[in-house]
């Protein structure tokens, strides 16, 4: 819900707002659901009165607007904007709606002529997220479009209005939790607002209200007043009459007066357009009127309005974008690629080059595609492929002997993300691909899909571009020039209708919970945090505790206190009253603040040491079964009773020994029960906190296959491991207040010739490509595999598309949709060149994991030595000319060998007695659910020396400096006695001070005397005023800020517990069960030359 | 008496014709997202055992009736229907496994396992019924 927003928003998604703006409202790039639907409605409605009171902030914005009575319209519009990234604001919302202002911001475009009119809309010139270079229009149809520009313009209105009024048939469709959001989204206006103001430069009369506008305050004001209670239906009914007719009118004034305004010219076409649209619209309803023979002669024109200088700028027709481009470019660019990093087409020799590990943190690889595409590209944290050349051929992959597959983080929280509001969403019709911006328009009528190939028609609809308010320019549309976009789903995608936001707690609380003290903290972070759940007026909340019973909590409405229930019958689950048991947040918030006070209390005299998890959970599950939602159950031991009760299969003298532990679940329980959740949309988060041995790999599927997550906190006690407890807190202060989207469904598209055959993450694969996620949340990532079905050859491009299909908390069913575009090979070369080391390095450990699931540990590690050594003796046979001795490999495999030990020495695969097995799963579990980032950062730490910071090569972050200190190898060698070094591990950070560590660094950062006295369990610097402890403290919270959670950092003496970890994690070095680097590399040479 | 126990085997072996055909048909529905994986596997699951038994009662009356060809010729399909069986590991829901059924190909090698044993049944009817008619004549 907070997205932070970026001052240097790319230029393609402030281009966004701006045509949200402009088409009335549908587009807003604040990932927060709220804000816009509010503003749609404010939007439809012309309710513009009831921003101005309950944002105070906007008014001055407002008031700017030539166009009076509609511009107060489009402020409140930018407010919804400005609140998502407050700093973008100052572009995106104002400029196609106040275009008068907005001409003086921006300088002259140069584009084209065309640009005039369209680019105060969106466009900040220079940062165009397209160069008019890709978006060819076929000369001829050029001139006849400067001959007609003023019809142009006057189009575009048109079909905004009628836009608007398609627009607002999804108002009724939506929940009644949209009006909620009013509420919210007012309430943290105030906060962002501020930037707005600078856009809009006051001095224009304060508008006074559409024509619409009085009628409708009055309408609002008792919707406002029972904001909190549930939703009018009038409301919507209402808009849809008196809204649309008095909106399309002004939004036409609207639009033409702000083009005077930019332009100082007026256009005839006004006042017609001004008495056409109420018919149009109204005659039309949800799509675009067809239009008059003369516009749509004319209007193709209008985009390029006598521009002698952009005709340069679109030489070829409109089909070559790709794929020609591509074609023509792609040698240039090969070369050029080779030119600007002749680094990368190097052949190290291992052997020789000890210091392969870059200083800065590795990025990821970029795709050999011409820059147009590749400036278009899906970001590779949220899309990632391990070869970033697809070859050609399954042969020529088998050749490579590197897995192929794709690596996702779709729901992670973004900056920017520009979210589209339009009827109709543009599918592919035969493989229901979303039109993105791979695409190739044949023509203006027709678009072919890059996955299938097929021709599709342009519906009407999106023929005109809110971007540009151009009509005919289906290709600078927003879904054309994002790859990473958002849309607002019709009711088409919804099964049923949107669910509410549904919490339910369960608490283990029996005598060793009770022990471990952790319902204190636990409840206490909910009671903290119990205002941030994300959600609406409909957020729904429930508890249930278990021993060797099942005790349910009645919220009711009007009792004084929670009532408890008490269920013995363990074995026929029953729940005792259906009604209170989940209650609306909201209304019984005392009563759940009173029970988590309590809640801690209640059983501290409970000797129950039983624990009936099984039986807990199918209740918990009937419960939330009509509407689904997350559950999040909290245990600390072997359930013991009833159904799903384990057995302790660990045996601590087998560790060492790789066949002999138990990956499987031992029995099937768990697993029905996670499938009849994920078939009821209800996720299981386990938090797991417990001292023996648990089972996780049986407990661990009720939260793998309905797509929740695994905590463990190993020997969690509230007194004698504060590390943990404080781990738990930040956690859960994470978990809990973290985007979350409900009953959601992913596919992943390729194009034709690609398949996936292998998905690795948490949810369940429903049908062959359709995997069912109950709850999504922006920490998961997802892997799958992928093989080369029918010969590429005849393809230079191949695309991949992720759709998540979900609820947001505010009840708005929305789907978020990331296209990657990759080039094709032919040769095994070019295939090692673009091998993106990790990527496969994340795959392969998501595949071992597999893999010692289903066979045995050693097979899994004998497996990833085998994926190193084939691939590299495929390198040196195939593509190598003359044999050198030593360890050659290419240049983007440098790392491999170095990532593939590291995981060897995981916690998931290391072999030797350390590893407990409940550990061993939870970093199992952890593989498959990461990210890639963090995996690879708990598989391979960063370590940086931070005792002699400087600000050198420091970066600059809004007047921070944040020093920063090389990428040290993991070698103990690169220790020393008299340093300190940070080692960065994804979820911890891990402070090592040496024995002999410069007493300026002691006193001046960790604030202690001496050695000696730095306290056994630190976990925080201290803030001291000196420059050594601000830089350190700048680089540790500028690591931090990278990531979602927040890493606890340890800082460790010689005599601390967490030494081992330390050195653990330096994996280059040799341990009692593993080789060192050097001996590494020996054994795979050694296979290599065989 | 030669007879029945062709008449027997044959009547068997139309059964796990069937279902043969069956688990072909279901598998190619999840193939074409026609059924999801959950229903699938529950379907097939529940024919894993009967499918086991009537085949193995073949395998035995062949044995006991000294019909030493056809009996080897069983036997390999017999051991490793059982072999299946007992190899389900034991957090998994059956031979089939909806979690599972996606991953690593495991549908087209459940669908090629599917067709083959059609394959051997067909000819195990073909054989069956020669020997019947031949046993008919005899008698």
């Amino acid at each position: 819900m907070s997205q932070p927003g970026t001052p240097g928003a790319p230029a393609g998604l402030q281009a966004h707002n701006g045509a949200a703006s402009a088409s009335g409202a549908p587009y807003s790039n604040g990932p927060v659901p709220s804000a816009m639907m509010s503003s749609h409605i404010a939007v439809n409605q012309g309710y513009n009165s009831q921003l101005p009171g309950s944002y105070p902030h906007l008014l001055p914005a407002k008031t700017l607007n030539p166009a009076s009575g509609q511009s107060s319209y489009h402020a409140s519009q930018g407010s919804g904007q400005a609140f998502h990234r407050p700093p973008v604001a100052s572009h995106p919302v104002g400029p196609s709606l106040h275009s008068g202002p907005v001409p003086q911001m921006l300088p002259p475009a140069s584009q084209s002529p065309a640009a005039g009119p369209r680019l105060p809309g969106g466009f900040p010139p220079g940062s165009s997220p397209l160069p008019p270079v890709n978006w060819q229009h076929s000369p001829p149809s050029l001139a006849p479009q400067a001959s007609h520009c003023p019809p142009a313009p006057s189009q575009p209105t048109v079909l905004g209005n009628t836009h608007l009024s398609a627009h607002h048939q999804y108002v009724p469709s939506g929940d009644p939790s949209l009006q909620n959001s009013c509420a919210t989204s007012g309430s943290a206006l105030p906060l962002r607002n501020p930037p707005l103001p600078t856009t809009f430069q006051p001095g224009a009369p304060p508008g006074p209200p559409p024509a619409g506008g009085p009628p409708l305050v009055r309408a609002l004001a008792p919707q406002k007043a029972s904001l909190r209670a549930a939703p009018q239906p009038s409301f919507n009914a209402a808009v849809n009459q008196e809204g649309i007719t008095s909106n399309t009118n002004n939004g036409s004034m609207m639009v033409h007066s702000s083009y005077d305004a930019i332009e100082g010219g007026g256009f005839l076409a006004t006042p017609q357009l001004a008495t056409k649209n109420p018919q149009m619209s109204q005659g039309v309803g949800y799509a675009y009127p067809s239009l008059p023979p003369g516009y749509q002669n004319t209007t193709p024109p209008s985009s390029a309005t006598g521009m002698p200088s952009s005709s340069l700028n679109y030489p070829s027709g409109p089909q070559a974008f790709p794929q020609t481009s591509l074609g023509a470019n792609h040698l240039t660019a090969s070369m050029s690629g080779l030119s600007l990093h002749p680094e990368g087409l190097r052949v190290v020799n291992l052997l020789q080059e000890r210091k392969i590990l870059p200083a800065t943190p590795l990025q990821p690889p970029a795709p050999n595609l011409h820059e147009d595409i590749q400036k278009l590209n899906c970001n590779p944290e949220l899309f990632r492929c391990t070869l970033t050349s697809i070859p050609q051929t399954q042969a020529l992959l088998n050749k490579a002997k590197l897995p192929l597959g794709l690596l996702l983080h779709p729901f992670k929280d973004l900056v920017q993300l520009p979210v589209v509001t339009s009827s109709t969403i543009v599918r592919c019709r035969s493989c229901r691909t979303y039109i993105n911006p791979f695409v190739s328009f044949l023509d203006q009528r027709r678009w072919k899909c890059n996955l299938c190939y097929r021709v599709n028609d342009v519906p009407e609809e999106f023929m005109y571009n809110p971007l540009t308010r151009v009509y005919g320019e289906p290709h600078r549309r927003p879904e054309v020039q994002n790859a990473t976009i958002e849309f607002m789903a019709p009711s088409e995608y919804m099964l049923r209708p949107p669910q509410p936001p549904v919490y339910l707690f369960v608490f283990d609380v029996s005598h060793n919970a009770v022990e471990t003290g952790y319902l204190n903290s636990v409840c206490q972070s909910l009671l903290d945090n119990l205002d941030l759940l994300p959600g609406n007026t409909r957020t729904k909340i429930g508890f249930i505790t278990f021993d060797s019973t099942i005790h349910f909590y009645s919220l009711q409405e009007g009792l004084s206190q929670p009532q408890m229930l008490i269920i013995s019958d363990i074995d026929d689950i029953f729940i005792p009253m259906p009604e209170n048991l989940l209650v609306n947040l909201n209304e019984s918030k005392e009563l759940v603040q009173s029970l988590l006070k309590t809640l801690p209390q209640m059983f501290t005299k409970s000797l129950e040491t039983q624990s009936a998890l099984g039986p807990a959970l199918q209740a918990a599950f009937k419960l939330m079964s009509p509407t689904g939602g997350r559950m999040s159950v909290f245990q600390t031991q072997l359930p013991t009773l009833g159904v799903g009760a384990l057995k302790p299969r660990e045996e601590p003298n087998q560790r060492t020994s790789a066949k002999e532990i138990h990956l499987t679940p031992s029995t099937d329980f768990y697993k029905k029960l996670a499938l009849d959740c994920s078939g009821q949309q209800v996720a299981v988060d386990l938090f797991l906190l417990s001292g023996q041995y648990s089972d996780l790999a049986s407990l661990g599927c009720i939260s793998r296959y309905s797509a929740g997550s695994v905590y463990y906190y190993p020997s969690y006690h509230h007194q004698h491991n504060p590390v943990q407890v404080q781990k738990l807190q930040k956690e859960l202060q994470r978990y809990l207040t973290r985007k979350i989207g409900f009953e959601a469904v992913m596919r992943i598209r390729c194009t034709k010739g690609l398949s996936i055959h292998t998905f690795h993450g948490n949810f369940f694969v429903r049908s062959t490509d359709l995997l069912s996620l109950p709850n999504v949340n922006p920490d998961a990532g997802y892997a799958v595999q992928m093989s080369v079905g029918e010969s590429l050859t005849d393809t230079q491009l191949v695309s991949f598309q992720s759709a998540l299909l979900y609820t947001s908390s505010k009840g708005e069913r929305r789907i978020r949709v990331h296209t990657l575009c990759l080039p094709v090979v032919s040769t095994l070369n070019e295939v090692f060149l673009g091998a993106d080391v990790q990527a496969i390095s994340g795959l392969l450990a998501n595949m071992a994991v597999d893999r010692s699931i289903t066979a045995s540990l050693s097979d899994a590690r004998d497996a990833l030595v085998n994926a190193v050594i084939d691939s590299l003796s495929a390198y040196r046979s195939s593509v190598l000319s003359n044999q050198q001795p030593g360890l050659m490999v290419p240049f983007s495999l440098r790392l491999f060998p170095l990532f593939v030990l590291a995981l060897l020495k995981q916690k998931s695969f290391q072999t030797g007695t350390n590893a407990r097995l409940d550990e061993r799963i939870f970093a199992m579990c952890q593989v498959k659910n990461q990210p890639l980032v963090y995996l690879m950062l708990t598989t391979h730490p960063s370590l940086y020396r931070v005792d002699n910071l400087s600000d050198e090569g420091a970066l600059n972050i809004n007047d921070r400096t944040i020093p920063q200190p090389p990428v040290l190898q993991l070698s103990v060698e690169n220790l020393s006695r008299d340093g300190a070094f940070l080692m960065d591990a994804g979820s911890v950070l891990m402070l090592w001070i040496g024995k002999n560590c410069a007493q300026n660094f002691l006193t001046q950062v960790l604030g202690v005397q001496n050695y000696a006295s730095i306290p056994q369990t630190m976990t925080e610097l201290p803030d001291l005023d000196t420059p050594e402890s601000a830089r350190t403290i700048a680089f540790i919270s500028w690591l931090r800020e990278q990531r979602p959670f927040f890493p606890i950092l340890y800082i460790i003496r010689d005599e601390s517990p967490m030494k081992a970890n330390f050195l653990q994690n330096m994996v280059e070095d040799r341990t009692e069960s593993a080789l060192s680097y050097y001996e590494f590399l020996l054994h795979i040479q050694q296979q290599v030359n065989k | 008496m030669e007879a029945v126990v062709f008449i027997f085997s044959l009547l068997d072996c139309c059964a796990l014709i069937f279902l043969s055909v069956y688990f072909i048909i279901t598998l190619s529905d999840l193939e074409c997202d026609y059924i999801n994986a959950r229903s699938c596997c529950s379907k097939l699951n529940k024919w894993v055992i009967p499918e086991m038994i009537g085949h193995s009662i073949v395998t035995v009356l062949m044995l006991v009736s000294l019909h030493w060809f056809i009996f080897l010729l069983n036997l390999p399909v017999v051991t490793w229907n059982i072999y299946r069986f007992i190899m389900v590991p034991s957090g998994n829901m059956g031979v089939f496994d909806p979690t599972e059924i996606h991953n690593r190909g495991q549908l087209k090698s459940h669908m090629k396992e599917a067709m083959i044993k059609l394959g051997f049944h067909l000819l195990c009817f073909f054989m069956y019924l020669y020997s019947m008619i031949l046993a008919l004549i005899n008698d």
